[in-house]
C-alpha cells in the first residue's frame, strides 16, 4: 500500500523565474497528480490604464512582461488601430515585423538557455546568455535600450531602421547562422541532455488540442498552428510562414520536453530567414502615419467601440482587446489573454509519471510567463481562499462586462469583431 | 557531445571576456557620486547607443508650461507646478519612453545618456531644471 505524499514547488523556488505553485502528489518520487495554483503576481494592469489615456497604456502594455513586452505592446495597438481604423504604412509595418522577430530570436535563446541551466547543463547556458548579447546589442541600436523597447505607436513606429542598422542585423543574421548551430548540436546531440528531456513532460497531439496549447507547446505536440501563417498580421502576409512542427525535421512528433526544445531551437533559423526577408522587402516611406502625438490623442478620445488584435508571441497567441467610449480620454476596458494562460492548463497533464527532479524543467518547458497569465483576482474581502470553476469564472465574466456598460454591444461584437481584428 | 563542446571550449580559453567588469570595486552609496570622483577611476562602461534614453534632462527656461509631458507620461513622474507654470521630474519614476520628450512643442526635455542614477536619495533623482 502506497502513500501518495504533497509536496508544493514554488511560490518561490530556485528553478522558477516567476512565483507559481505545483502542488505535486508523489508516490515516492512519481507524480501522480499535480495541481497549479496560480496567484502570486497580479498586479491590476488593466485597472491601472482606466485611468490612463491609449499613448500611455502603450508603454504599460509594455510592462505586462519583460521578455514578450513588443508583442504585448503589438496587440495592444492593433486592438486600438482596430477600433480606430487607423492605417499603418508599409515600411512600419515590416518595421514592426523586424522587431517582434528580433524578440522571438531573443526570447527562445534565453529559454534554451534557462532550460540546460535547470536540467544542469551550464556550460551550454553561458553559451546561450553570451550568443543572446548580439541580438540585444541591435535592439539596443535600433530602439535605445535593451527591454522596453518603447519604438511601436499608433498608426507607425517611432523610430527608423537606417542604412547602419539594417547593416547591423545583417551581421548579427550572419552571427547567428554560423554559431548557432553548434550551440544546437551541444544541447541536442548530448546524451545526458537527451536522457533528461526525452519522454518527459508528454502533451500528446489530442491532449494538445483538447486543452488548446498554443504556440511551440502545441506545436512540439505535432500540432500545425501559426498565426503568422492562419492570420497573417503586419508584414507576415508578405513573407511565407511555415510552423515548425517536429515531425518535419525529426519524422514523429514526441511532445515531449526536447521536441520543445528543438522546436524553439529551429524557429529561431526561421527568424533569421524572416529577417532576412523583411530587410530585403523594407518598403520606402514613411514610417509613422501621424507623427503628432496630439492629434493622435484627439482622433482617440472621438473613437468608440471594441477592437481586437491577436498575435502570435514567442510563446503562443497573444490576444488584446480594448474598449474605447467617445468622448472620454482614457481606455474604457482591456483584456488580456497571454498565452501561458492556455499552456497552463497542461500543466497537470505533463506531470504525470514524471519523477519530481523533473518537475521545474515540465514548468519551464512552456516558457511560462506567469506576469502575463494573472490577469484577474477574485477577492470579497474575508480571509477564506475561494476557488472559482470554469463554468462560474465564465459566468461572472460575463456579468462584468456586461455591468461595465454598452461597450460589448457596439461596433465589434462577439465573432464580428475576431474577423475585424484578424483580416487586415 | 564532448567532441562538439571541445572546439568551443577552446576558442572560450583564448578569446576575450564575454562580460565587463562593474564600474566600481564595491558598491557604493551613491554610484553617481562614486564614477565622477577624480580620486579613484571607475571601470569604463560599455558605451550606450546613440538612440539611448536615460535620464531626463529638463531646460526650465524654455518651458512654456503646456502640460502636454503631463498629458503622455505613462508613469506620472512629472508634476505640473501650477502657480509657476513649469513642471518638475520625478526620475525615479520615470519609465524612459521618452513620449515627453517628443510631444514637447519647445523642446524644452532630452533623454541623456546617463543611466546610473540609481540612489538612496529620493529628492536627488527629483530633475527642476533650475
Amino acid at each position: 500500500m502506497s502513500t501518495t505524499y504533497t509536496v508544493p514547488i514554488g511560490p518561490v523556488h530556485v528553478g522558477l523565474k516567476e512565483p507559481v505553485t505545483a502542488w505535486l502528489d508523489l508516490e515516492g518520487e512519481r507524480i501522480v497528480g499535480a495541481k497549479i495554483r496560480p496567484g502570486a503576481i497580479h498586479r491590476g494592469i488593466e485597472f491601472m490604464a482606466r485611468e490612463r489615456n491609449p499613448i500611455q497604456v502603450i508603454y504599460l502594455s509594455e510592462r505586462i512582461c519583460g521578455i514578450c513586452s513588443f508583442s504585448h505592446v503589438i496587440a495592444f495597438i492593433r486592438a486600438i488601430e482596430d477600433l480606430a481604423g487607423l492605417k499603418v504604412p508599409p515600411r512600419a509595418q515590416y518595421i514592426r515585423t523586424l522587431v517582434l522577430e528580433l524578440e522571438r530570436v531573443h526570447s527562445h535563446l534565453l529559454w534554451a538557455g534557462v532550460a540546460c541551466y535547470t536540467i544542469g547543463f551550464d556550460s551550454a547556458f553561458h553559451l546561450g546568455m553570451q550568443m543572446r548579447e548580439r541580438v540585444m546589442d541591435v535592439l539596443e541600436l535600433l530602439t535605445g535600450n535593451r527591454v522596453n523597447y518603447g519604438v511601436a505607436t499608433f498608426g507607425g513606429v517611432r523610430w527608423d531602421v537606417t542604412p547602419e542598422l539594417a547593416k547591423a542585423m545583417r551581421e548579427m543574421i550572419r552571427y547567428y547562422r554560423r554559431e548557432f548551430t553548434p550551440f544546437r548540436e551541444i544541447v541536442m546531440a548530448d546524451p545526458v541532455a537527451q536522457a533528461r528531456m526525452r519522454n518527459v513532460g508528454v502533451l500528446t497531439r489530442d491532449e494538445a488540442v483538447r486543452y488548446s496549447a498554443v504556440g511551440p507547446t502545441a506545436r512540439a505536440s505535432g500540432l500545425r498552428v501559426d498565426l503568422r501563417k492562419s492570420s497573417p498580421y503586419e508584414a507576415y502576409a508578405d513573407i511565407p510562414v511555415e510552423p515548425v512542427v517536429p515531425q518535419d525535421y525529426f519524422g514523429a512528433a514526441h511532445g515531449d520536453v526536447l521536441d520543445r526544445f528543438a522546436v524553439r531551437v529551429l524557429e529561431v533559423y526561421q527568424s533569421l530567414d524572416i529577417m532576412d526577408a523583411a530587410l530585403d522587402g523594407l518598403p520606402e516611406g514613411p514610417y509613422v502615419a501621424e507623427p503628432n502625438v496630439n492629434k493622435v490623442l484627439a482622433s482617440l478620445k472621438k473613437a468608440e467601440g471594441t477592437g481586437w488584435g491577436i498575435i502570435e508571441a514567442p510563446r503562443g497567441d497573444d490576444t488584446h482587446i480594448v474598449s474605447l467610449k467617445g468622448g472620454d480620454d482614457n481606455v474604457f476596458w482591456w483584456k488580456v489573454r497571454a498565452p501561458t494562460y492556455a499552456n497552463a492548463v497542461s500543466w497537470p497533464l505533463m506531470f504525470r509519471g514524471n519523477e519530481l527532479a523533473d518537475a521545474p524543467l515540465i514548468i519551464n518547458s512552456i516558457d511560462p510567463c506567469i506576469s502575463c497569465m494573472e490577469r484577474m483576482m477574485v477577492t470579497d474581502g474575508g480571509g477564506d481562499p475561494l476557488i472559482v470553476t470554469k463554468t462560474e469564472l465564465l459566468e461572472r465574466c460575463r456579468r462584468k462586462t456586461f455591468d461595465l456598460g454598452s461597450g460589448i454591444r457596439t461596433k465589434g461584437a462577439g465573432t464580428g469583431g475576431l474577423e475585424g481584428g484578424t483580416t487586415k | 557531445m564532448i567532441t562538439r563542446i571541445l572546439p568551443q571550449l577552446f576558442r572560450h580559453i583564448f578569446s576575450r571576456a564575454a562580460t565587463n567588469l562593474f564600474p566600481a570595486a564595491h558598491m557604493p552609496p551613491s554610484l553617481t557620486d562614486a564614477l565622477s570622483d577624480p580620486d579613484s577611476p571607475p571601470n569604463p562602461t560599455v558605451p550606450v547607443g546613440k538612440r539611448f534614453r536615460g535620464r531626463l534632462n529638463y531646460d526650465r527656461s524654455k518651458c512654456i508650461g503646456c502640460k502636454l509631458c503631463v498629458r503622455v507620461c505613462p508613469a506620472h513622474a512629472t508634476d505640473y507646478l501650477a502657480e509657476e507654470k513649469k513642471i518638475i521630474i520625478h526620475n525615479d519614476r520615470c519609465c524612459f519612453c521618452a513620449q515627453c520628450t517628443e510631444v514637447c512643442p519647445v523642446k524644452c526635455l532630452s533623454m541623456s545618456s546617463q543611466f546610473m542614477i540609481s540612489s538612496y536619495d529620493r529628492k536627488a533623482n527629483i530633475v527642476t531644471g533650475a
